[in-house]
């Protein structure tokens, strides 16, 4: 570990990763530090997955100009990334004579804002685009630009990619102080590790004001607002098409309706404002009043498909709900990117852009870097290949032949690839492979990765966990040895 | 790729797989076995407590003991079998496709028949949505009793179970001989889900309380489960203002067992919501010729003698298809009052049928009325059934000759 670097990016989610990966793009030493055991952790791993289509803010807002520039990255970061990613269109959906006025809205405002592939549709275009709608509907707006994506494998790649390029990625670093001096700034973890860089760059998220307060730089408060959301089963007979989105109301996009790319299907998110920055719980109450709404849209979902529930925390700057990026006005060279709520996601490979402009303007060097390499090898999966192209992978590789997650079909070479690009923990290598993300939640295959865990890394049993931190899955062990002498 | 064939392919090398295995076998035919695990067993391998085997034995024996006598014969049969091998596809035709991965090679089986005997799953908490945090130290039972009876390992040291079916109540004995701590079994229902001797020997025996009628309605604890709130349900309705907190470090889910059918779907099989499993006629072939399904992906049995008398039948039934024969007519089959299920689907009217159904009421002195569309053809007296034991009925040629003529003759078990 270094110790010295030019920029200090704080939080590695969606935003710091797209920002990391930017900046190692050139000639920069560039660390990216976070709280968690992994990236992508923290809000980003919650995400609903959803490439947006640029019309659901008017243009005098920086997210909306951020969402419309971000949305258009994203061929190419896939074609460098090779991360899960469909551009499979949205579509608002109307019911009532007064929403099909917000659906024309929307629309003019799409067109404003410079969105691409709207289209204003009748029932009839609607039912052709989605047979699965409720028959109800009276018209809507098609977002032909719109997609889906696997939220935690984008945040994945981005890091993975930075990381090839010379960024340094330092996990368990919760931020505890700050000093300046000598045009250095000091960050010093809880557990002393201590970093200096002469910029920083705060993408802390939901802890953005907190980070900021640390370096005594604006005050301003992030507002956690809770999104819970249900996965389904593959096998509904509810998989959509298209990302399907109710007329949204004044603080949220509404409950939706989302196929995600590897087949299984989401339905939320709530919007409830929490205090508690640590809030992931779910709520009996909220199930119910999300599926009657969800039923709205499609009829045949069902609660019968539930596989799992779990909630994220969006960071909403209220009142205006806005990104708020910008150079601190009291810290020296701190760029505050904070409030980066929906559509942050789809504008973050743009935000990385723009933050790199503002580092331009405190006189940060950029020099592009010669032998900056964007790609990354692709990794194929074996639910992807056919019977003989898994005879030939087998044959190159033999733990390809041994499937470990029955559900998502998932072999043990994909598990150990995980772990080697440094993903520890089970909730890590759940987000990297999708082992356990399927119908049974691990039920058969969490022995046998804990297993794979411990002979890939010589951890102890005690030492693998869910998702770092306290999150121990096994406290001893049977026969004679006790976890007090092993330890 | 290497390329095998066999007369029939059995998927799943656990009770059912291997007695429909030796059946097949001992009639001529050639039978492979796919397993996924290291060893022929399947469950019965982490089931360590005794009680299997009294009906096929007529002894009781631990789990392993009674998966050593069924593998045993498996292999003095010399019946292959592929292990450490997962079945990715069944492609369905005249000839099948068995699509399988292992460490050892990627390879194809083709045969003229195929069993389902993958078994059933656990229901997770997704499955039941409980509310609250979302920590570690969550595991379904079956899981937290693999890792202690096979791999060593201790999920935690203090406990609450929620669900009362038989994995739960073993591990809850299980736990209190190595040591730990269990609070409590909650179960939602006003009867226990597991049988009978189990709550006597693993509860009872232990003083651990059993709460009926009662949820785990939040789960607490960031980074490790802390603690869960349960709260009682008077008729139907949770009484919130009566909740209250157990502490633990481990929460184990016993809530109930889902038959493993997404191969079965892939292959074209019909499933049926009445018990998740394969809709099956008198000879336990599927909607698919030449697909037949038993054991615990068909339906969730109680006990592992039912399982094997389930997949020997299959089988012989399996010989049968493979030397042409088939049965002339069958009867509908239907699940009448308080009835969840009955499995098969069908009867042949020209041999003795073996029928397994679920109840959905608790009552002693029950009758099982047996009809041919209005006519009533046997009646038995059941001194006590509750859901979770099933009932189990042999019909010989002369009850099903009662039929009197009848169209399209419906056979219907109903219980009052």
């Amino acid at each position: 570990m270094k110790t010295h670097y030019d920029v200090a990016i704080i939080g590695a989610g969606v935003i710091g990763a797209a920002i990391a990966r930017k900046l190692s793009s050139y000639e920069l030493d560039v660390v990216l530090v976070d709280k968690e055991a992994d990236v992508s952790f923290g809000t980003s791993k919650a995400n609903s997955g959803i490439v947006h289509g640029g019309f659901h803010s008017p243009a005098k807002y920086l997210k909306t100009k951020l969402e419309v520039r971000g949305n258009l990255m994203f061929d190419q970061l896939q074609k460098e990334l090779d991360f899960p990613f469909r551009r499979c269109g949205i579509l608002v959906v109307a019911f009532r004579e007064e929403e099909l006025q917000a659906i024309e809205t929307l629309y003019r405002q799409g067109i404003d804002n410079g969105a691409f592939g709207l289209e204003l549709c009748g029932r009839e275009r609607l039912l052709h685009l989605e047979p699965k709608l409720h028959p109800d509907v009276i018209g809507g707006l098609h977002a032909a630009n719109g997609g889906i994506i696997e939220p935690y494998r984008f945040v994945f790649a981005l890091v993975e990619s930075a990381r090839k390029n010379g960024v340094e990625l330092l996990l368990n670093f919760k931020v505890q102080s700050a000093s300046h001096a000598d045009g250095l700034h000091t960050i010093v973890a809880g557990d002393g590790r201590a970093v200096k860089a002469r910029f920083i760059i705060n993408a802390a998220g939901i802890h953005a004001d907190d980070i900021s307060a640390v370096f005594n730089a604006e005050s301003f408060h992030i507002t956690a607002r809770k999104g819970e959301e249900f996965l389904l089963d593959r096998e509904s007979k509810a998989y959509p098409g298209k990302v399907i989105f109710p007329v949204p109301s004044a603080n949220s996009k509404g409950i939706l309706v989302i196929p995600t790319v590897d087949g299984t299907l989401m339905v939320g998110p709530t919007a409830v404002e929490t205090e508690d920055k640590g809030d992931l719980a779910t709520t009996a109450r909220n199930l119910e009043d999300v599926f009657n709404f969800a039923r709205k849209l499609i009829p045949s979902i069902s609660e019968r498909d539930i596989i799992t529930s779990f909630a994220g925390l969006r960071p909403a700057m209220l009142p205006d709900n806005d990104f708020h990026i910008d150079i601190s006005r009291m810290a020296p060279n701190l760029i505050q990117v904070a409030g980066i709520q929906s559509p942050g996601l789809t504008a973050a490979p743009a935000i990385a852009d723009y933050v790199k402009d503002l580092l331009k303007q405190c006189d940060c060097r950029l020099v592009e870097k010669k032998n900056y390499d964007p790609y990354l090898p692709k990794v194929s999966g074996l639910r992807h290949l056919s019977i003989h192209e898994a005879a030939e992978a087998q044959a190159e590789n033999p733990l390809y032949g041994n499937v470990i997650c029955r559900c998502e079909n998932i072999s043990e070479a994909e598990i150990v690839e995980a772990i080697r690009r440094g993903h520890h923990t089970l909730d890590g290598i759940k987000f990297f492979t999708r082992a356990g993300m399927g119908r049974c939640q691990g039920g058969f295959c969490s022995y046998r990765i804990i297993k794979i865990i411990m002979r890939e890394t010589g951890m102890g049993y005690h030492e693998v966990t869910k998702r770092g931190g306290g999150s121990y899955l096994l406290a001893d062990r049977l026969g004679p040895s006790t976890p007090a002498t092993e330890a | 790729m290497k390329e095998y064939r066999f007369d029939s392919v059995i998927i799943g090398g656990g009770a059912a797989g291997m007695a429909a295995a030796i059946e097949i076998t001992k009639r001529g035919f050639s039978a492979v076995i796919v397993e996924r695990e290291e060893h022929l067993g399947g469950i019965l391998l982490q089931c360590i407590h005794n009680g299997f085997g009294l009906h096929q034995f007529k002894e009781e024996l631990t789990g392993p003991e009674y998966a050593e006598r069924v593998s045993d014969e498996v292999r003095q049969l010399g019946i292959p079998a592929f292990l450490e091998t997962t079945v990715t596809a069944v492609k369905d035709g005249d000839v099948k496709e068995i699509h399988c991965c292992s460490k050892a090679g990627v390879f194809i089986i083709r045969s003229h028949t195929v069993v389902l005997a993958m078994g059933c799953r656990e229901r997770n908490r997704g499955n039941i949505g409980i509310p609250g945090a979302r920590p570690a130290g969550i595991f379904t039972a079956g899981l937290a009793q693999r890792l202690i009876n096979i791999d060593g390992l201790v999920p935690g040291k203090r406990y609450v179970i929620v669900g009362s079916g038989d994995i739960g109540l073993i591990m809850a004995r299980r736990l209190s001989w190595i040591g730990c701590q269990v609070q409590a079994v909650v179960e939602i229902q006003p009867y226990p889900a597991g049988l009978v001797r189990n709550i006597v020997q693993c509860l009872h025996d232990f003083k651990i309380p059993l709460h009926l009628s009662h949820a785990v309605t939040n789960i607490h604890g960031r980074d490790r489960i802390e603690a869960v709130d349960v709260t009682p349900i008077i008729e139907g309705v949770h009484d919130f203002s009566k909740t209250f907190r157990l502490d633990c470090d481990c929460l184990l889910l016993s809530v109930g067992l889902i038959p493993e059918n997404e191969l079965s779907r892939k292959a074209g099989v019909r499933i049926t919501p009445q018990h998740n499993g394969p809709e099956v006629d008198a000879c336990m072939m599927t909607n698919r010729s030449g697909i037949f399904a038993c054991g615990n992906v068909l339906h969730v049995h109680d006990l592992v003698d039912f399982v094997s008398e389930e997949g020997g039948r299959t089988g012989r039934f399996v010989a049968r298809h493979l030397d042409g024969c088939a049965p002339r007519r069958q009867f509908a089959v239907e699940a009448g009052q308080n009835i969840r299920y009955v499995v098969p689907a069908k009867a042949d009217p020209a041999t003795e049928n073996r029928f397994y159904m679920r109840p959905m009421i608790v009552k002693n002195e029950a009758t099982l009325e047996i009809k041919i569309n209005n006519t009533t053809v046997r009646t038995l007296r059941k001194t006590h059934i509750q859901p979770s034991e099933m009932i189990c009925v042999t019909l010989a040629p002369e009850d099903l000759a009662r039929w009197g003529g009848a169209s399209e003759p419906t056979l219907q078990f109903s219980l009052a």
